[in-house]
């Protein structure tokens, strides 16, 4: 199971990338795996306001759909347009190249402390 | 929850077990969409030992099967199957079954893992009158391995004694496969040539074996219910909690061809109705524009936006690579090419209506 070392994680099975001001966000080997062959997602515009906790989006795989729950409150700045035509990149590069959604984090500094580093996330899939 | 002869191997193998009709299933072994395309392009291994079989046997088998499903059974002869259905009164769908007459008074017939129970109480409720007749559950004790894939029948072939594409297709023969006494028959659900080969349970782990060692250069894979569900979409094969229930007609889903003009089974007064008045909605296949997918029970609509009927199955159609539906609307807005939607989550999707099947084999 791949967990990089230096991003966040949710129970969610979501990661998130600090990178100054934006912070990246995905969902993680494990929840690829576990979803299947992904064929579809549903993410927002960009300028929309997602919430913690909130649903952001809708994920599809073959078998069914899942909804995709903000990890942080913020608004979204970017999203991986690339995932339209080519979604299968979610599973072939969870990390890179099937990253979602970038988000300026509006309540980070009350938020963050819901996140887990990667030692935490390793123990909750243990 | 019930396991097969197989759940060992499945847990070897490294197959995602999931719960389906009160059996322990491989829903997937290393994708649902690299199973498809081995079963398309190659040959895959499938577990359906979950199906159940009932056989009728004794002098009023025949008259038992004509009475229980709408086939011509005097049109069965022996060693042929057929694909057929066990109606209720009202001419409701209670089963989707497969026919095998595999003597002069002997039949099987293979149903849904859900419905094993309901067709057989139905089953001895309406042929109570038979005289002469054995009507069995034996589900227990077979498995039932499906091959399924344009190599399948070179791989069977190896194994099997005799020259097994003499078997026609929907004919069925006793035979052996790598010597394990076998019922060889020429059905599947997925599209694709292929056999269905009933053994008895205690056999079943060395049959799926050999089968898998003798493949495997020719790139048999196991395939799961999950691919199982995605190849028949594609074909255009009805699934039993989908496009059939008890509350839609035979002659909706398009299997008008399927049922007898005969007025001895159950049923029959009911469809001759039906037949007689037309019925009112119909099964389409529908592409959608985009990627959505359309999940049974999905609202179709007019491309104005006027409720016309339901999503029965939908997905992402891995060799097709589109999204596909099917879906019971109005009569008046099944004729291919029609401009429909199906909403998703609350949004509108364009979708169209194409001919049947989606997908069909070129051989």
């Amino acid at each position: 199971m791949n967990i990089p070392e230096h991003l966040h994680y949710t129970a969610e099975h979501e990661w998130l990338h600090q990178d100054g001001e934006i912070t990246v966000i995905g969902i993680t080997d494990h929840a690829q795996g576990e979803l299947g062959d992904v064929v579809y997602l549903e993410l927002p515009e960009v300028g929309s306001e997602i919430v913690q906790g909130e649903s952001f989006g809708v994920i599809e795989s073959v078998k069914a759909a899942s909804d995709l729950y903000a990890p942080i409150s913020g608004e979204v700045t970017a999203v991986n347009g690339d995932l339209e035509a080519a979604p299968q990149r979610v599973n072939e590069s969870p990390y890179d190249d099937g990253w979602l959604i970038e988000v300026r984090p509006s309540r980070f500094a009350d938020e963050q402390d819901t996140l887990l580093d990667a030692s935490a996330y390793r123990d909750l899939l243990a | 929850m019930h396991r097969t002869p197989l759940h060992s191997v499945h847990r070897r193998l490294g197959a995602r077990m999931v719960p389906f009709a009160g059996w322990e299933m491989p829903v997937q072994y290393t994708g649902i969409v690299a199973e498809h395309r081995a079963v398309r392009t190659a040959a895959g291994l499938f577990d359906v030992s979950h199906m159940g079989e009932l056989e009728f046997r004794g002098a009023g088998a025949a008259a038992a099967v004509a009475r229980l499903t709408c086939a011509d059974v005097d049109r069965i002869t022996q060693g042929q199957a057929r694909y057929s259905l066990v109606l209720d009164q009202a001419g409701g769908v209670i089963d989707d079954v497969i026919v095998y007459r595999l003597g002069d008074r002997h039949f099987r017939l293979v149903v849904n893992a859900s419905n094993t129970e309901a067709v057989l109480d139905h089953a001895r409720a309406v042929t109570s009158g038979i005289a002469a007749l054995e009507c069995n559950d034996r589900s227990a004790e077979f498995a039932l391995l499906a091959i399924q894939g344009p190599r399948a029948l070179g791989i069977v072939g190896q194994l099997a004694a005799g020259d097994v594409t003499a078997i026609g297709t929907y004919r069925c023969r006793p035979g052996r496969v790598a010597g394990h006494p076998v019922l060889l028959a020429r059905t599947g659900y997925t599209g694709e040539d292929g056999f269905e080969l009933f053994v008895a349970a205690d056999r079943a782990e060395a049959l799926w074996n050999d089968l898998l060692a003798a493949g495997a250069a020719a790139g048999l894979q196991p395939a799961g219910l999950g691919a199982r569900d995605t190849l028949r979409l594609e074909a255009s094969m009805p699934l039993y909690g989908h496009e059939l229930t008890r509350g839609v007609s035979p002659l909706e889903v398009g299997l008008g061809r399927f049922v007898s003009h005969g007025d001895g089974y159950v049923g029959a007064g009911a469809i001759a109705a039906q037949r007689a008045a037309g019925v009112p909605r119909r099964l389409v296949h529908l592409h959608l524009a985009g990627r959505a997918i359309a999940r049974q029970g999905y609202p179709i609509t007019t491309a104005a936006g006027a409720q016309i009927g339901t999503v029965t199955s939908g997905s992402h159609a891995p060799w097709l690579q589109r999204s596909i539906a099917m879906g019971l609307v109005a009569r008046k807005y099944s004729a291919t090419d029609t401009e429909l939607a199906i909403l998703v989550r609350g949004r509108a999707h364009a979708a169209i209506v194409v001919a049947r099947p989606f997908y069909r084999r070129s051989d």
